[in-house]
């Protein structure tokens, strides 16, 4: 396949994307313009107390999900369209390793703290 | 990659419809998505520090917490620094496929300093908190974050070798398929670590100083 027709190909390399420059500038502007506006109210809700305290972390948690689909689309150019499937379909692969390792560590360790005997008693037992 | 060539276009996408059957895909996509399966199993590797983390939030051992370790303000402008750059990176590569040699060169030093006063920053930082006494053999939790923002400090200061190695190659070798081809690699590692800067910022710095 020569170079000219490269951007016609069935498939987009992750990064890859085909327009104008004055387009591409513009969609890595706008990227940038939503993950400061989300940085933003990350680090605003952070510190704040106009806010129902415990909704804080779930509000960090999804803030941050949120900007992490933004750089992807935006930085990343991970896109739905059917030149893209390849490159989705490795990421929901790895979401759901990531999701498994996280979420597993999470729910195994505090089943134990819940159902073990504290290291001090343990200690105390065995002596 | 084109193995699974459209024969008709049910879903009149159009694009696929100029498809004929070309055999195998561009070395271009070949490589990009090579470096992307990389850059996944990479992110599976920060998520088992992720999950360390979490998990020993709260084994301070005695010692200093999140909240009275951590200074939110240094955390800003690190953030800010990697955003900027993750956008110059985005004009380089925009600059190398337009083949420009100018602003590629301006693009990448530009990332290069914001790049740099990050790492600064974060060494800073670290220097600090072993100064303070509150050292990766201080608590579970020391240990934990050292690891988990240490290996992203790593990564970025793997990224700038890369990134001057890129300069010299245009340099000295121009705008040849095999450079543009790594460059869209060091475009793609470049935001990743932006995207695992996001993470960190959100549960090390953010959700860290909370508990």
């Amino acid at each position: 396949m020569s170079d000219t027709d490269l951007h016609h190909g069935p498939d987009l390399a992750p990064g890859e994307e085909h327009a104008s420059v004055r387009l591409r500038v513009l969609g890595y502007l706008i990227g940038l313009g939503l993950a400061i506006l989300l940085t933003a109210t990350s680090f605003f809700i952070a510190g704040t107390d106009l806010v129902w305290q415990p909704s804080i972390p779930v509000a960090i948690i999804v803030l941050a999900i949120a900007q992490m689909g933004v750089h992807l689309v935006f930085f990343l150019h991970i896109t739905t369209g059917p030149d893209n499937t390849n490159n989705v379909m490795a990421l929901a692969f790895g979401l759901l390793i990531v999701f498994l390792v996280i979420g597993g560590s999470l729910w195994i360790m505090s089943n134990l703290n819940q159902h073990m005997v504290p290291m001090d008693q343990l200690m105390q037992m065995q002596r | 990659m084109s193995i699974a060539v459209a024969q008709d276009d049910p879903h009149h996408l159009g694009v696929l419809a100029m498809v004929t059957h070309e055999g195998l895909a561009p070395k271009r996509i070949v490589t990009g998505y090579g470096f992307w399966i990389f850059l996944l199993s990479d992110i599976v590797m920060f998520s088992c520090f992720f999950a360390a983390y979490a998990v020993l939030l709260g084994q301070t051992a005695g010692g200093p917490s999140g909240a009275q370790l951590f200074n939110l303000r240094n955390v800003a402008v690190e953030t800010g620094c990697l955003l900027f750059s993750s956008f110059t990176c985005g004009m380089a590569s925009i600059a190398s496929e337009e083949r420009n040699y100018f602003w590629f060169q301006i693009a990448m030093a530009v990332t290069c300093i914001f790049g740099l006063a990050f790492l600064w920053i974060e060494f800073h930082e670290f220097a600090d908190l072993v100064a303070r006494g509150a050292g990766p053999s201080r608590s579970a939790f020391l240990s934990a974050f050292f690891t988990l923002v240490g290996c992203h400090g790593g990564h970025v200061s793997a990224g700038i070798l890369w990134l001057l190695t890129m300069m010299a190659q245009v340099f000295a070798k121009g705008f040849r398929a095999d450079i543009q081809r790594r460059m869209l690699c060091f475009a793609l590692f470049w935001h990743a670590l932006d995207i695992i800067w996001v993470a960190v910022f959100s549960v090390v710095y953010l959700l860290g100083s909370a508990v």
